[in-house]
């Protein structure tokens, strides 16, 4: 009988494993992708519709168009994981039952957890608040500018940064940066957690007159007298409020007992498999790792889970590790970008910043449907590929 | 040794920067004003990164014990 293999979420990280599986097992696996929307969407494109350089449609595909013909795909709600019982209790009533289990269900924002957040603020990390923001920045006339974080962590930490210096280029190309003030509120005293990055981008953010305010958590907003008020105690006016919101883990993992008290699954950091449990395995922004939540690194983490059930199904001795590779690019403005390579031991060293990486950054968001999910890496971005 | 009384003990030991000031800083938000959190790190960032926060934060750095391998911080929130 062919193993079953139920995999949690349908996002980068659920998609690459569920294929991976399909190609390495054959007929030897049923393998069934459960996603309760049934699209698949490429998130680092939110920050391009916010500042109206992509429309929302290229963002978004239908999942079964991305997967093997021989994965199935429920379009359901995972509700409750039972993992003594080998079950998922789907949210229509249904059951699936699964010899090994790959949770990849990302990551929730949770607005309401900061008051005033849902009135007073914008924020591009999810596609109505990206469209939303578009609208109010083509509104904008001038004004001040606070773009910060809830919290720690939260997807793709440059990408704060990163839409900082791109709005800041976006106001210029306006015409209205003379009338604009722009600060980053960063919850650490640099821009952001890596700090060899932070170093790079300092002094291009002061270069361009960009604010930067360090030890800034933010704890509440007032949308009314438009003020943010830090945990440390400051508090800010301000014109135009873009702040990521709090990531919590998904509720069907709360629900089922498995989280930490923020609901990321406790994780081995080189296996991945869910503390405690044999087959069950965690990837993505779903994880407990102390390591970036970014598609790059759930890419890197789908070909272990892979490879080790494909171990376990064969009853070979599973021998791939996760060694806490991330790879991304930042953009930094004017046609530039630099790109971050990291490990669990060695942290990034990032180029300075230079139009090639720009330029292959264009290059990935253009071929990613038909190479990320599919496990098509491509053999001309060996910056992609892993490194050591 | 402290002879202050520990609310909360959370152990970041192995955890990269900036993790522990991350948790500590959790901790302030969930906790009540006295409380007393001891936060045991082995990251050298942590040495500069938690003392610069409790004093922009105006909380009280209560000791900075040096074991053997990490370091124990008693911070109490003081509002
Ligand atoms: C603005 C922005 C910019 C970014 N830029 C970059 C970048 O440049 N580089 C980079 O590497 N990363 C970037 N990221 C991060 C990246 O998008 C995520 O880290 C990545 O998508 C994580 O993959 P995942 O598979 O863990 O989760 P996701 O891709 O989020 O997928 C999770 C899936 O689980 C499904 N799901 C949720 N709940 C359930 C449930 N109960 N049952 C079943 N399914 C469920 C969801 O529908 C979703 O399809 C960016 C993110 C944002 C927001």
């Amino acid at each position: 009988m062919p193993a079953r293999i139920v995999v949690l979420g349908g996002g980068v990280g659920g998609t690459l494993a569920a294929n991976l599986l399909s190609k390495e097992l054959g007929r030897d696996a049923r393998i069934t992708v459960v996603d309760p929307t049934g699209m698949h969407v490429y998130q680092p494109g939110y920050l391009y519709v916010a500042l109206g350089q992509a429309n929302g449609r290229w963002l978004a595909r239908d999942e079964r168009t991305l997967l093997r013909r021989d994965v199935q795909l429920a379009v359901e709600r995972a509700v409750r994981i039972h993992p003594e019982a080998g079950t998922v209790q789907l949210e229509r009533g249904g059951n699936l039952e699964w010899d090994f289990l790959v949770i990849a269900t990302g990551a929730r924002l949770v607005p309401d957890q900061i008051p005033g957040l849902v009135e007073g603020a914008y924020e591009f990390y999810s596609l109505e608040g990206a469209q939303r923001l578009r609208e109010e920045l083509r509104r904008f006339r001038g004004g001040r500018i606070h773009i910060g974080v809830s919290g720690i962590p939260y997807k793709c930490p440059p990408a704060p940064v990163e839409f900082t210096l791109m709005l800041e280029e976006y106001l210029r190309e306006r015409g209205i940066r003379d009338r604009s003030q722009v600060t980053l509120l960063s919850p650490l005293n640099r821009a952001f957690t890596i700090e060899s990055a932070s170093k790079l981008v300092q002094p291009i953010m002061e270069e361009r007159g960009i604010g930067l305010t360090t030890f800034f958590n933010v704890e509440e907003i007032d949308p009314s007298a438009r003020v943010i008020t830090s945990l440390e105690g400051e508090k800010v006016e301000s014109d135009l409020m873009i702040i990521v919101p709090p990531h919590r883990g998904q509720t069907v993992v709360t629900d089922s007992g498995l989280g930490d008290v923020s609901g990321w699954l406790p994780t081995d950091k080189l296996s991945l498999q869910v503390e405690g449990y044999e087959r069950v395995f965690a990837i993505g922004d779903a994880t407990n790792l102390p390591i970036s939540k970014s598609g790059s690194t759930a890419h890197f983490e789908a070909p272990v889970v892979a490879n080790r059930i494909a171990s376990l199904i064969r009853g070979t001795a599973p021998k791939a590790n996760y060694p806490g590779q991330v790879m991304c690019f930042l953009e930094t403005g004017n046609g530039k970008a630099t790109a971050l390579r990291f490990d669990y031991e060695h942290p990034p060293v990032p180029p300075h910043p230079a139009r090639i990486w720009h330029l292959a950054k264009w290059m990935f968001n253009r071929l990613y449907w038909e190479t990320v999910p599919k496990g098509r890496i491509p053999e001309w971005a060996p910056m992609v590929r892993s490194k050591r | 040794m402290t002879t202050t009384e520990v609310s909360r003990s959370i152990d970041a030991r192995g955890m990269p920067c900036p993790g522990p000031l991350m948790t500590l800083i959790g901790a302030i938000r969930e906790g009540q004003v006295g409380d007393v959190i001891e936060v045991l790190s082995s990251d050298e960032g942590s040495r500069t990164d938690i003392p610069a926060w409790i004093n922009k934060a105006a909380h009280e750095l209560v000791e900075v014990v040096q074991e053997d391998g990490f370091a124990r911080f008693v911070v109490r929130k003081a509002r």
